[in-house]
């Protein structure tokens, strides 16, 4: 799949959503689902995805989509997956989980999913951010970002989940963005290929929370790629290939702050903190490709 | 068949011929025991269900939730902190509908650490919209098992039950216990609002103010019905086993001046005093209380009350205490006893009742009434 006119035209996230204009949760999501198909439920634990599906008796959603509490997602996944095997159904259970409903309040959940190698794909969209409730710092927010609990910018790093996540040693895990969707259509189609558990994170920048204007979604996370600030690649059976666009960016990235000036979150960012930004994304190259070297 | 079993195994025999699909569990003292004999049971084959080892009770109610929602049949069980820690899903459960079942070994709170009875943990789970039955013996534990996954899953219900035993005065505690085969005393279980992907559906999603009021008192409305179908369940249960029970088990009751009130092994042991206090022309009765929700209406008219309850609110009282004097006029003495699993003999029982003083509260062990 080369162009994005090979893909489904099968909608399953149909118009009218609630998202916010420029929303790339529900770019994602829209990519994710045609790549699942219509044997799919989705399990989606409080996060803006929540709230895009429309207001009771309305949804957007033209596939079944079990809402469940903040923490839980992956553990409700879990007896979903369990209960179709069992019923000798193969239905995909996919969660679609916010980084806050992934990296901090259903790490638990989610790491105990894992290590039971329940068959599920999940999925975190990261808009660095808790989104839904007005932007306040997550896990997964980076260095020197604003949110309204940081409103400072905030003094610590990003939480490396794909690390915690490798260390599960799943059949089958990836990165990718919302603004690169045939890449994302691929990975999707792949995860759902492997018995047991994969995992996909993927980029969402968020115009109202990083404060850019709603046309740039697809160029704020073509850049957040070419400049290093988030890399794709998958690991199959432990075996990482980064994928081309990040590629090209190891070759040559483009300056960090081509990434940072259009968001409002990084407005008066310390170029002390820049440097240390640009830091590891060289450390960040170096171990991947060290990486894949030995892959 | 006949055998002899612990409160504990008594539910997991009873589980084993319900045959869930889905089990998904945490353990903890004094539960520990159910989750490994079930394990035991699916390691060996006798047991058809898929065992999810969980990490945590939240995560157990979770999976049962996930599990449930596609049709299929869950339990678990739990305990105490285990309860607690799964609060967020049991008010889940209920509001979603889904008809599962668990055995609860009721256990103190912490701190400090204390693993022995008290029915504090599952009346914090009060108000969540499960049904609640507490039991007394080993083979009220199985029979109510048994017949809590025929109420639970029928249409009219659709709510989930929790079992209630004492921890280890119960569920550690050997009697004699025939098993039976449930044949199609339990249907199979059919979940009108299961997922289906040819008719997609959204759960539990975003609902406004002028809904959600529905959906409270759809459970409501479901919690008033299952008083039938309790009532039906229990009577097919006595004409095809042979066992009676009903929303109270009542000893003595009827020319009685004086009743007792308790819950599980406490309700039990009341009998007891019941018989000694009779030989001391005090005309006593015992109602022990099995069914706390719904919550039946209980014939006290003109009676006197003693309620023990082996739990407490703080800042208002004990909390069976509390439902009953939301039922009637009467005065009532409520007693206070077994909190951390406190000894509480029957001679202490006929004590409360002898030394009784009406319209008031007595801890039993502190010297003080209030």
């Amino acid at each position: 799949m080369d162009t994005i006119a090979e893909i489904p035209k099968t909608e399953y996230l149909l118009k009218c959503t609630s998202a916010c204009a420029g929303c790339s949760d529900s770019l994602a999501l829209r990519y994710v689902l045609k790549a699942a198909g219509p044997d799919t439920v989705l399990v989606v634990p409080a996060c803006c995805t929540s709230v895009i599906q429309g207001i009771y008796p309305n949804t957007a959603f033209n596939i079944p989509v079990y809402n469940i509490a903040f923490g839980a997602a992956a553990a409700c996944a879990s007896g979903m997956s369990n209960a179709f095997r069992a019923a000798g159904k193969k239905t995909n259970v996919i969660v679609y989980a916010g980084d806050g409903g992934t990296l901090d309040i259903g790490i638990q959940a989610m790491s105990g999913a894992f290590e039971r190698g329940t068959d599920f794909v999940y999925i975190c969209y990261d808009n660095e951010a808790y989104g839904n409730t007005g932007m306040q710092r997550s896990g997964a927010t980076p260095l020197g970002a604003r949110t309204t609990t940081t409103p400072a910018g905030k003094t610590d790093f990003k939480k490396d989940i794909d690390a915690i996540i490798a260390a599960h040693d799943p059949p089958y895990m990836a990165t990718a963005a919302s603004a690169y969707p045939q890449d994302l259509f691929k990975k999707v189609q792949k995860a759902l290929t492997f018995r047991g558990p994969s995992f996909i994170h993927v980029l969402a920048p968020c115009p109202p929370g990083w404060r850019f204007s709603t046309e740039k979604t697809v160029e704020m996370g073509k850049l957040a790629v070419k400049t290093g600030m988030w890399v794709l690649y998958e690991r199959e059976y432990g075996n990482l290939t980064i994928s081309a666009q990040s590629k090209a960016a190891m070759k040559k990235a483009l300056p960090l702050e081509e990434y940072l000036a259009p968001q409002g979150r990084f407005k008066g960012i310390d170029p002390k903190t820049v440097e240390i930004l640009r830091q590891r994304i060289a450390k960040n190259f170096a171990k991947l490709a060290a990486e894949e070297a030995g892959s | 068949m006949k055998k002899i079993a612990t409160g504990n195994k008594a539910v997991a025999e009873a589980v084993k011929q319900v045959s869930p699909d889905v089990i998904a569990a945490y353990p903890i003292t004094p539960q520990t025991e159910v989750v490994e004999q079930i394990a035991e049971f699916v390691s060996g084959g006798e047991l058809k269900s898929r065992y999810i080892a969980v990490e945590s009770e939240h995560s157990a109610m979770a999976a049962c939730i996930g599990a449930s929602v596609t049709g299929a049949r869950t339990f678990t069980a739990t305990s105490s902190h285990g309860l607690l820690y799964m609060h967020e899903m049991t008010n889940w459960a209920a509001g979603a509908r889904l008809p599962v079942v668990m055995a609860n070994i009721n256990r103190s709170l912490g701190p400090g650490w204390n693993i022995w009875a008290e029915h504090t943990d599952a009346l914090q789970e009060r108000d969540t919209g499960w049904l609640q039955v507490y039991v007394s013996t080993v083979q009220e534990a199985y029979d109510t098992t048994l017949m809590a996954f025929r109420i639970a899953e029928h249409n009219d219900v659709l709510l989930p039950v929790m079992v209630n035993l004492d921890g280890f005065l119960l569920s550690h505690i050997m009697q004699s216990l025939d098993t039976v085969e449930v044949g199609d005393f339990i249907p199979p279980l059919s979940l009108p609002h299961a997922i289906d992907v040819k008719n997609p559906a959204g759960y539990g999603g975003l609902t406004g103010p002028d809904q959600q009021f529905r959906f409270r008192w759809d459970i409501e409305r479901s919690m008033r019905d299952s008083t039938r179908i309790i009532e039906e369940t229990e009577k097919d249960f006595a004409i095809r086993f042979g066992r009676k029970y009903g929303f109270t088990e009542n000893y003595q009751c009827e020319d009685a001046e004086v009743i007792i009130v308790a819950m599980g092994t406490l309700g039990k042991e009341a009998e007891v005093a019941v018989d000694l206090l009779r030989k001391e022309n005090i005309k006593a009765g015992s109602m022990r209380l099995r069914w706390l929700r719904p919550f039946p209406r209980l014939d006290i008219k003109g009676k006197q009350v003693v309620v023990i309850d082996r739990d407490y609110s703080f800042g208002r009282g004990g909390i069976l205490a509390m439902e009953i004097m939301a039922q009637t006029k009467e005065d009532l003495f409520s007693v206070i006893a077994g909190i951390g699993g406190q000894e509480v003999t029957f001679e202490d029982i006929a004590d409360f009742v002898r030394q009784r003083k009406m319209g008031t509260e007595f801890w039993f062990g502190v010297a003080s009434h209030v």
